[in-house]
């Protein structure tokens, strides 16, 4: 499957390359995010599916001799490009991390906190924002009577959710999700699948996974790497069921990684 | 069989008198802390029983006339340190933002360690520069320009007016500034460096800007390590003798400006215990270090306090 297949790409990335100082980690990735569908990224450990992610908001920009070439463009306009207005960037491109990281704030002061870096709400319209965003995140009916305690102190799934809704506060139109449920129980992580589920309405969402089964379960696109190499991209039933690459077969039957 | 036994018993003796030793050190701590409050009030009593609790509220500094208030030192110690704190505590957290976020790696390690080299200079060493090079500077430069701008401000105006000598409450708390900034700086660096490079990243995800990230996350995060930074560079500011010695001017006078010269407890007793004739006069200094020696006591136990409120407030929210 090449990328032209995907019917409508959000993000369209071309010969993208990737380096952590001399160390070439992404190798001429050509890749197509479909919008409003779950795309996984899939791979053993060091294969460069989170480097990947943290291209489509510069995340990587934090640290010196990182850096990426090529193409990644989101509405027209390439990501890469270093006029490219960082904060804008992600108000569009939302990220949920590895570990919930709650802010040391109240629960309510955690969704407000980036709404507040857009947008200049009154109080009633920021309330309106809060609720929405724990509701699409199936939090609300958990917090609603203690949107003003600390947000470090709900349950590590809640946090997780937490997080997820602080991200879609800001309506993102992607949202990038990396390993979001490695540190859950697996409860917490059925939660977290079915949200995911609901989003996808929504955003567009692209998720880092270790586990083969939540990318089975979850995405509508899989994509295969190894080594900085974009193995095989397809429908996720596809790559599941009838990978084209002997490479992608060998890791979904278990026989490598 | 039996060197075994030997061995084991051998064992137990050398735990027990380990055990002993710690124990002994601990408690000798504790016990010589109450020999020194204890000697400090003894020492003190014909002064508490001649003065009372005037001695606090009293202006007095009349060795002749064996007449003794701790209201000028007093004042001195509190205005100087907090001084000393309201310059030390941002340039303190602009230093350690920069060492941790913004700084380029290489100037990581020698910045880190010029700062720390600063907090090993002796105090003497400030107070002769803060004499010899500082004060005649900010007299020249410095105060007339503080008296022709601020000086003639209402409200604030009174406190910036004066003759510029150079030396003075105002010049002793710049000095005790950059003799805390090394302990409050190196304490903020290293718990910002502890912060998860997650969570930042998750701030920065949402489009917050290093400022943003600094303000709202990292120092709310740390802000337990941040407040034992402050309160370590406010003992020391508290208890600094020497290089207040050399720019507050000793002089026992209560006056609105700052930058009219001053005393402190602290240099008050190193400048007057060798001169002083008379059972009253003496039991007066030692007073005024039982006084310092509460002062620190509270104000540390206040910090204590306040940081315990702030961990119960957010435990009752958890």
């Amino acid at each position: 499957m090449n990328i032209e297949s995907i019917a409508n790409p959000k993000i369209t990335i071309k010969d993208l390359n990737f380096y952590y100082g001399n160390f070439r980690a992404l190798k001429d990735i050509n890749l197509s995010i479909a919008e409003k569908m779950v795309t996984a990224f899939i791979g053993p450990s060091g294969c460069g599916k989170s480097t990947l992610l943290r291209t489509f908001n510069r995340m990587y920009q934090l640290y010196p001799k990182q850096k990426a070439t090529g193409e990644i463009m989101l509405d027209g306009a390439n990501i890469l490009d270093s006029k490219q207005d960082l904060n804008m960037l992600r108000a569009k491109i939302g990220m949920v991390f590895q570990k919930p990281t709650p802010f040391p704030m109240s629960i309510y002061d955690n969704i407000a906190f980036g709404v507040k870096l857009y947008e200049n709400l009154n109080k009633h319209d920021m309330e309106a924002r809060v609720e929405w965003a724990l509701r699409k995140a199936a939090l609300w009916t958990e917090v609603k009577d203690k949107l003003k305690q600390s947000g470090t102190g709900l349950s590590g799934g809640q946090q997780q959710r937490l997080c997820i809704a602080r991200a879609i506060a800001v309506k993102p139109q992607v949202l990038l999700l990396d390993e979001p449920t490695s540190s859950l129980d697996p409860i917490s992580t059925a939660h977290i699948e079915k949200l995911i589920d609901e989003l996808k309405e929504d955003f567009t969402i692209v998720i880092v996974t270790h586990n083969m089964q939540q990318a089975a379960r979850i995405s509508d696109y899989t994509a295969y790497m190894y080594l900085g190499d974009l193995i095989e991209l397809g429908e996720t039933s596809a790559v599941f069921t009838n990978p084209k690459r002997k490479e992608t077969e060998d890791y979904i039957t278990g026989r490598f990684g | 069989m039996f060197s075994h036994e030997a061995r084991l018993k051998r064992q137990a003796v050398f735990d027990l008198l380990f055990r002993s030793l710690t124990r002994v050190s601990a408690f000798g701590v504790l016990a010589l802390l109450v020999a020194i409050i204890f000697s400090l009030l003894v020492g003190s009593m014909p002064a508490i029983h001649a003065f009372g609790f005037g001695f606090l509220a009293s202006s007095d500094w009349d060795p002749v006339n064996d007449k003794f208030g701790a209201l000028i030192p007093i004042i001195g110690t509190l205005i100087t340190s907090g001084i000393a704190l309201l310059i030390a505590i941002p340039v303190s957290f602009g230093i350690a933002i920069f060492l941790t976020e913004l700084s380029p790696r290489i100037l990581r390690r020698p910045l880190g360690i010029a700062i720390e080299l600063l907090a090993g200079i002796p105090s003497i060493i400030y107070g002769m520069w803060g004499l010899f090079v500082f004060a005649p500077l900010f007299a020249d430069y410095v105060e007339p320009w503080l008296n022709k701008h601020i000086g003639t401000l209402p409200y604030i105006g009174p406190f910036f007016s004066g003759p510029p000598m150079g030396i003075g409450m105002l010049t002793a708390g710049i000095i005790l500034a950059i003799m805390v900034i090394p302990f409050i700086a190196s304490v903020m660096r290293d718990v910002f460096d502890v912060v998860p490079a997650m969570l930042k990243e998750s701030a920065y995800g949402l489009g917050a800007t290093t400022w943003e990230v600094m303000w709202q996350v990292v120092l709310p995060y740390t802000k337990v390590g941040v407040a034992g930074g402050i309160m370590l560079g406010l003992g020391r500011a508290l208890g600094e003798t020497m290089a207040i010695t050399f720019v507050i001017g000793n002089a026992h006078e209560l006056s609105k400006s700052l930058l009219m010269p001053g005393n402190s407890i602290s240099s008050a007793l190193a400048n007057e215990f060798t001169e002083a004739v008379g059972d009253l006069y003496t039991s007066s200094l030692i007073e005024l270090g039982l006084i310092l020696f509460f002062i620190t006591f509270v104000v540390l136990s206040l910090a204590r306090y306040m940081l315990y409120k702030l961990g119960q407030l957010e435990g009752q929210a958890a």
